[in-house]
């Protein structure tokens, strides 16, 4: 079938299997492999995007479902060469060690600090529950959930 | 002798990861986002059977499929499968989709043999053997010191133990795999590797072609934990199917291959006997131990240190000791290093029975430690880390906890050996100022590349984003394998020497008397056209090995649902001079937090039925996330005087012995079993209620 993504900023469209996971579109057909690959079964967050602002895991979302739909990965975060204060919080915190999980722990930041802009230990531990790094750069990474929060809200 | 500065403005200090712009961006590549122009997607069919007699194998019928350009076997021939998950065959084709289809239409003959998988039933003489000629259980490999049966007779005390940890799995975010072009120029691979060099020789080795017509490029890579060192059969795979399709073929493993193929963390039950004077001193140390290193068992494994053999008696000097270690053979995937190989299982038996004596003997856990450890850093850290952790307020009588969440407190220590040497360097000046360090070693995500920037920075009195690290690339001067703790204290002095050499040239061409700093560009300019490459190697005095560290654990155990909560870690550890102290500090991080994972979490599952693993998804295999993390206090013992020494390893080594010990305080009863689950704790708590029915 033919899908129509509008991704990072940019009318795409592709026609492939409905089935496909949006993942596979992002890396294979556009190039975009800030998004990572983890287990393919949505339970460890390296392949979240931001659809319509709002976390998806794109390894088990097929490309039919987010038609029509606006898209932004970790490549598209940044305006210009001016990055986004999550970004900014993890680099100047350190929150980053392989960086495998940097991409979708970014993301999934950037959607939870919209809903709560104000968030407390417990509001960032639920809101990155699905969020696995195996280096367990986890305290940094709370450190700078909690920095970004500060920054966005100035 | 070399010396480092003593006064420094990076080394030391928290310098921001180099590579940090690039993987909060997206743009850092790692192995599985190379796509070269025509690559395939390869796949490799693995056996449903944990044990069988291959007769045949046909790839008529996947050959067949549109999109598949070529399908090989693993080998040729009849051959035996020891696991389930053992690799049989291959396809490299145009899509995941025509991948899929054609494994489905592999032809395997089998017969399936007998099979076991787990420790227990394996030790068994009646156990189907999983290698022909040898029994399942290996012999003894024993140790005896001194008069143990004299000795315990004159202990004040003895206690006896069994502890048992669990097989893990590495579980690497990035997934083991290649991408491999085989080309009559010879061979490129991109490699998710610990050692670019390893996987170069391997292939080479392998496949027969000239060292020198291997390249391995691992530019950013997603994790190891000592589980990605050699190619791997998939990296064979991957270049044979290039070789066949004539073109670059990606084949990354899947979550689900990664529980069943590429390494593990052996298991370990260790019965235990222990016995001091009545005033602590540690007088007599039996072990009777055995565990599985899956069909590797008994030996060394790839990567080296996988066997399921561990150092015994763990830290202590004990005078009278017989320790005995068998390996158990089961059909399962072989096991490879995985953190600190051997020391986590030995501390954790060690440190729990230790503390099982202190509660017999009425000692502080803390004073039994003092009392005979013989390493002057540790006695130094348990009072240090005492003070800091408030041991003395915290600590109580074990079971004394009131309420249905007992709280608890434990420690332990480690020991680690690390050092390093072998590495080479080079600086390459260009005239406009710019400066390139070029070395084959890789960066895991310990932060390699920062540590290089820093020390250049600082002896050239640059900034660290001012230098361009280069690594990750056979064709740079040679480096190890990023295992065993040895990076930091490999590289590092290659990189001073390089530096330091070229700063000498530097000066000695263009007559500048000292280019650093403010006078580096002007320098530089007066080289004229051509750059000045200067190549360094590691030189002695820079480095050590041999470090001590000691961990504090505060938990609150639920003893209704059972549910286990570490709320506090102070970890204090030596690591000589700190390099990057931001990275370090991660690694301590990380170390602990996979420690907990150890502890509390963490394990393999094998079905006796089946023989599969029960749990090979991130679903049923539980990775400690972001809830689960305590508040970490980290002390560093800065001793610059010692020079670089990694410390990747000796901080996973105490952590899951220190939470078990605080468990056991706060319970009252010990679990001895890894990990403490839920179900572990009622059925513990269970048996005292009994008890004193």
């Amino acid at each position: 079938m033919n899908v129509s993504l509008n991704v990072n900023g940019q009318q795409r469209t592709l026609s492939t299997d409905p089935q496909r996971p949006l993942l596979e579109v992002l890396r294979e057909e556009f190039q975009l492999t800030g998004t990572k690959y983890g287990c393919g079964e949505g339970q460890c967050g390296a392949c979240t995007v931001l659809v319509d602002g709002r976390r998806l895991l794109s390894c088990v979302t097929p490309v039919s479902r987010v038609d029509g739909k606006t898209i932004t990965t970790i490549e598209g975060l940044a305006q210009g060469d001016a990055l986004h204060p999550v970004q900014e919080a993890f680099l100047a915190e350190g929150a980053i060690h392989c960086g495998y999980c940097t991409p979708g722990m970014v993301l999934s930041t950037v959607a939870l600090l919209k809903e709560k802009p104000n968030p407390t230990d417990a509001d960032i531990q639920s809101g990155l529950a699905g969020q696995l790094c195996r280096c367990c750069g986890y305290p940094k990474i709370l450190k700078a959930v909690h920095h970004a929060a500060e920054q966005l809200r100035k | 002798m070399p010396t480092w500065p003593k006064e420094t403005k990076y080394i030391g200090r928290h310098v921001q990861r180099v590579d940090g712009p690039a993987k909060v961006t997206g743009s850092a590549r790692y192995t599985s986002d190379v796509q070269p122009e025509g690559w395939l997607y390869g796949m490799i069919l693995r056996s449903r059977w944990p044990a069988a007699k291959i007769s045949d194998i046909s790839l008529e019928k996947a050959r067949q499929v549109p999109g598949i350009k070529a399908a090989i076997l693993v080998r040729e021939g009849e051959r035996t499968i020891r696991y389930y998950g053992e690799e049989l065959a291959a396809v490299a084709g145009t899509s995941k989709q025509a991948c899929l289809d054609a494994l489905r239409l592999i032809e395997v003959t089998a017969s399936p043999l007998p099979f076991v998988v787990k420790e227990t039933e394996a030790l068994k003489d009646s156990s189907p053997p999983v290698w022909e000629k040898s029994p399942n259980l290996s012999k003894p490999k024993v140790v005896e010191k001194g008069d143990l049966a004299k000795a315990f007779g004159e202990c004040a005390a003895v206690v006896e133990g069994f502890f048992t940890t669990p097989v893990l799995i590495h579980h690497p975010l990035e997934t083991h795999g290649n991408t491999v072009s085989w080309t009559d120029e010879g061979i490129t691979a991109w490699a998710s590797t610990q050692g670019i060099f390893s996987v170069r020789d391997g292939l080479a080795g392998n496949l027969n072609v000239e060292q020198s017509k291997v390249r391995v490029i691992s530019e950013f890579m997603g994790g190891g934990f000592g589980a990605k060192f050699g190619p791997g059969i998939e990296g064979a795979l991957a270049a044979r199917l290039s070789k066949a399709a004539k073109a670059p073929v990606k084949l990354m493993l899947t979550r689900f291959d990664q529980s069943l193929a590429v390494g593990n963390r052996p298991s370990s039950f260790q019965k235990i006997k222990l016995g001091a004077s009545a005033d602590g001193k540690l007088l007599a140390y039996e072990l009777d131990a055995y565990g599985t290193a899956g069909i590797g068992s008994g030996g060394s494994t790839e990567g080296g240190g996988g066997g399921a053999e561990f150092p015994a008696p763990y830290i202590y000097t004990i005078p009278n000791i017989r320790v005995s270690h068998r390996g158990v053979t089961v059909n399962a995937g072989s096991a490879r290093a995985f953190r600190a190989p051997g020391h986590p299982p030995a501390s954790f038996g060690m440190e729990s029975i230790l503390d099982e004596l202190a509660v017999k003997l009425n000692l502080d856990p803390v004073e039994i430690r003092l009392k005979n450890d013989p390493s002057p850093v540790r006695q130094r850290e348990y009072q240090l880390g005492a003070e800091r952790f408030g041991w003395k307020q915290k600590y109580h009588r074990p079971g004394s906890s009131p309420g249905p969440v007992k709280t608890g407190v434990g420690c332990a220590g480690a020991s680690w050996g690390g050092g390093g040497g072998g590495t080479q360097a080079e600086a390459q000046i260009n005239p406009d100022g710019s400066l390139e360090i070029r070395c084959g070693t890789q960066d895991l995500g310990t932060g390699t590349k920062t540590l290089i920037a820093v020390i250049a920075a600082d002896l050239l009195q640059l900034k660290p984003d001012q230098i361009q690290v280069r690594i990750g690339d056979t064709r740079f001067p040679p480096s190890g394998g990023s295992g065993g703790s040895t990076t930091a204290a490999s590289v590092s002095p290659a990189v001073f020497d390089a530096c330091t050499q070229a700063l000498e040239a530097l000066q000695n061409q263009t007559g500048v008397a000292d280019a650093r700093g403010d006078n580096w560009k002007a320098a530089c300019k007066k080289l004229g056209i051509n750059p000045l490459i200067v190549g360094g190697k590691w030189q002695p005095g820079l480095s050590s090995s041999g470090t001590g560290g000691v961990q504090f654990a505060e938990v609150e155990v639920d003893a209704d649902t059972g549910f286990v909560r570490v709320k506090k870690i102070t970890c204090v550890q030596d690591c000589g001079m700190v390099v990057s102290r931001l990275t370090c500090e991660s690694q301590v991080n990380g170390g602990i937090i996979m420690g907990l994972g150890y502890a509390l979490y963490e394990q393999r599952v094998m079905d006796s039925t089946t023989g599969v693993v029960l749990n090979p998804n991130f679903e049923t295999y539980k990775l400690p996330g972001l809830a689960d993390v305590p508040q970490i206090d980290i002390i560093l013992l800065d001793m610059p005087e010692r020079g670089v020494i990694g410390i990747g390893e000796p901080v996973t080594i105490p952590t899951a012995a220190a939470i078990a010990n605080a468990v056991a305080n706060a319970l009252g009863v010990r679990i001895g079993s890894l990990p403490i689950t839920p179900d572990k704790v009622l059925a513990a708590l269970g048996k005292t209620q009994a008890a004193h029915a």
